[in-house]
């Protein structure tokens, strides 16, 4: 079966007064019909990015895709004309945004946008188009939709507004939904609510959603497979399940590590990634992750690493780490146990000792 | 001038046994409510209503410990912040600070005690001036309290700077010049510069990247043990009061709901709202995910304006029964160290 999604090579840049800022830089990624990806990484790693550019709703100017193809449903996103893209932004490809307070819009009522796109793309008439939006905020747990449809987006709550957002995206059974960090806003007892109700209704309709975070929390409940991006590039792609069990790029490592989990007996110590992320104008010339990784060699600098497939770990885990592949001067982290090592200096110490000798020996 | 810096673990200073009453206590609120009015008409003001924003809250906060605050947004654990630093006058009840009454001191006074107690923000863009010099935004407190002028308090920004990790030359540059991080390090960094007792947090790590909090986490608590902070840490995010706090309290639209040692309320919280917030926390890690069972509260907070009857929250409560919406379940101590408001508590 094709994919329903194939993402290549994908470069967008943004063209600032600074210089060109490299905001996603070679990605490539498919999704199949009804699957479920989540895509972590902090904020200014691209990820939102990404997901903009599928929809082709980058501003332009400063930001443009200069490369790369966007092949959604066996059609080319980049190539189509304005009027085509219209009709696939919102039908089959739908968004929901990270803030329900201003992604809507707070003059019209919910009925009102909620129908534009039935109107729209399903050519229903005014009466249809209000039975179906009832019927979806029905859907997605509004209390007496009869009575709400009428309402101001100001009349909602955050977590009812991130409802209409979700009901508005299902108006028109889109085959992919992009959630762009959907519950960063909310409180946890509402985020449950929604993380829930999203969850049932992707596998209800079998819509393939891309959940965007930096809550690793949040993807391992909620997806089947993983992409960790940093700086604008992905560094780590798994299934969920293996990420968490064998995670491989120490740029993993160190989110998992640094978040204190609330099932785990206190730690003395939370274990930081020390120093910034690096700045995508001048992004650095070998490993992104080098200047802040404490299992850096002197290849990491040199030379980056492709993403490539680890050894001894599942055929379709990729990492982009010189440590974990098998090239001539890397691999020096393929047996390290990453949870052995949390806190453990001696550990780094010997790694480190082994970059000694190494470049002793040169 | 050299930080004070305490020998060594959380023994008390000198100077705050001195005049302390009840022994380990440094702060203690009772009855604490913050109202603000709802007033109607535009020449003619008229109060037409309150927003309970705290609602008579009752804790304390022992020397040397990190009193975890947590809930969800509006549920007034800021304002119970700010009214304990006095930032707001608070509507009644009493706030204890070493002894003192605070409520009832005059401005000097409360000037005066303000070098003792400190804040830091949650938004390290919003809370620090753009157009002050890092140097002049951690020198301001040591020249309000006259604690240093001129070379002496040049040294001892430079000497702040290196406390919190920064570059003790970044002196003269602007906060636009830092990252989130690093501002929030220069908000701690002023917070430090008087020799506090007391610090209240006011999410200090919401506003930054996951890699970055770790290493605020980790500066707070290398502060703490240095300096002999006590901290009222007030957060949303569960994992990480459960990282810090000594003790945990949850607040619920305005009051307590719950207040006991970190193991004891992560281990067996007593108050279906605790245990609700507890199961609705992410855990990072897909196997436990899929065996944990939720409790997914329906609705959302009601307005603190005009609060349920009774236990305020009834309305979301799954174990409500007729009594919960009568009465106002009072803060009882269920087991040692470990009070509850609730008709029904346990699991």
């Amino acid at each position: 079966m094709a994919d329903l999604l194939e993402v290549n090579d994908l470069h967008t840049q943004f063209f600032t007064r600074d210089g060109v800022v490299h905001a996603v830089d070679g990605v490539s990624f498919s999704l199949a019909a009804g699957e479920t990806l989540g895509l972590v990484g902090e904020s200014g790693c691209g990820k939102s990015v990404t997901a903009l550019s599928l929809m082709r709703l980058i501003p332009q100017p400063p930001g443009k895709i200069t490369e790369g193809s966007i092949v959604f449903d066996g059609q080319d996103v980049l190539k189509m004309d304005d009027d085509d893209i219209r009709g696939i932004r919102g039908n089959n490809v739908a968004m929901i945004f990270q803030d329900p307070m201003t992604s809507l819009n707070p003059v019209l009522t919910i009925s009102r946008q909620i129908s534009e796109a039935l109107e729209l793309h399903l050519k229903m008439d005014k009466g249809e188009a209000r039975k179906r939006t009832i019927e979806l905020l029905e859907l997605v747990g509004i209390p007496s939709a009869k009575k709400r449809v009428d309402d101001y987006p100001h009349q909602f709550s955050g977590g009812m507004r991130q409802r209409v957002m979700i009901a508005m995206a299902l108006s028109c059974n889109p085959k992919l939904i992009l959630a762009d960090e959907p519950t960063t806003a909310l409180d946890v007892t509402i985020q449950a609510q929604i993380l829930d109700l999203l969850k049932n209704l992707a596998r209800e309709f079998r819509t393939a959603f891309i959940l965007i975070t930096h809550d690793l929390g949040v993807v391992a409940g909620m997806t089947q497979r993983i992409h960790v991006m940093y700086a604008g590039r992905i560094v780590e792609k798994a299934d969920t399940g293996e990420l968490f069990a064998n995670p491989k790029m120490p740029y993993t490592w160190g989110l998992l590590r640094s978040i204190p989990r609330l099932d785990e007996r206190r730690k003395e110590k939370l274990i930081p990634i020390e120093g910034l992320p690096p700045d995508l104008i001048a992004p650095p010339t070998g490993c992104r992750f080098e200047p802040r990784c404490q299992y850096r060699r002197d290849i990491c600098r040199e030379k980056e690493p492709e993403l490539a497939a680890v050894p001894n770990a599942k055929p379709d885990h990729e990492a982009r780490c010189w440590g974990t592949q098998n090239v001539p001067g890397g691999g020096w982290l393929v047996a390290t146990d990453w949870r052995r090592e949390v806190g453990d200096t001696s550990v780094i110490e010997e790694i480190r000792r082994g970059d000694d000798t190494a470049a002793a020996g040169e | 001038m050299a930080m004070t810096e305490a020998p060594s673990g959380r023994a008390n200073r000198a100077r705050s046994t001195a005049t302390v009453d009840s022994g380990r206590n440094l702060l203690e609120v009772a009855g604490l409510k913050m109202h603000f009015p709802l007033t109607q008409g535009i020449i003619f003001q008229r109060q037409v209503g309150a927003v309970r924003a705290v609602d008579g809250i009752d804790f304390f906060v022992e020397k040397g410990e990190t009193l975890g605050l947590v809930g969800e947004s509006g549920c007034g654990k800021s304002t119970t912040g700010r009214a304990i630093l006095q930032l707001y006058k608070p509507t009644a009840g009493s706030v204890k600070f070493d002894g003192t009454e605070l409520t009832t001191l005059g401005g000097e006074q409360m000037r005066r005690m303000r070098r003792r107690m400190q804040m830091i923000f949650q938004d390290p863009y919003a809370s620090l001036n753009p157009r002050m010099t890092v140097g002049n935004i951690i020198g301001e407190p040591l020249e309000v309290h006259s604690l240093a002028k001129g070379r002496a308090k040049t040294e001892r920004v430079q000497e702040l700077l290196k406390v919190v990790g920064l570059n003790p030359y970044f002196t003269n540059r602007y906060p636009h010049e830092f990252s989130g991080g690093q501002r929030q390090r220069i908000g701690v960094a002023r917070a430090l510069a008087v020799e506090p007792d007391f610090i209240v947090a006011d999410e200090p790590i919401s506003a930054l990247d996951v890699s970055i909090q770790a290493q605020i986490i980790n500066l707070l608590e290398e502060l703490q043990d240095r300096f002999n902070l006590t901290y009222l840490f007030i957060a949303h995010d569960l994992s990480v009061v459960r990282h810090i706090s000594d003790r945990v309290a949850v607040m619920y639209l305005g009051k307590v709901v719950e207040l006991a040692d970190r193991a004891e309320l992560y281990e067996r919280p007593l108050h279906p709202y605790t245990q609700a917030l507890l199961s609705a926390v992410p855990i990072p890690d897909p196997q436990v995910e899929q065996k944990r069972k939720r409790i997914i509260l329906t609705g959302d907070v009601p307005s603190p304006v005009n609060p349920p009857s009774g236990c305020r929250f009834h309305t979301r409560c799954w174990k409500a029964q007729q009594i919960c919406s009568e009465v106002d379940p009072e803060f009882i101590e269920h087991a040692p160290r470990h009070w509850a408001a609730c008709h029904f508590p346990g699991a």
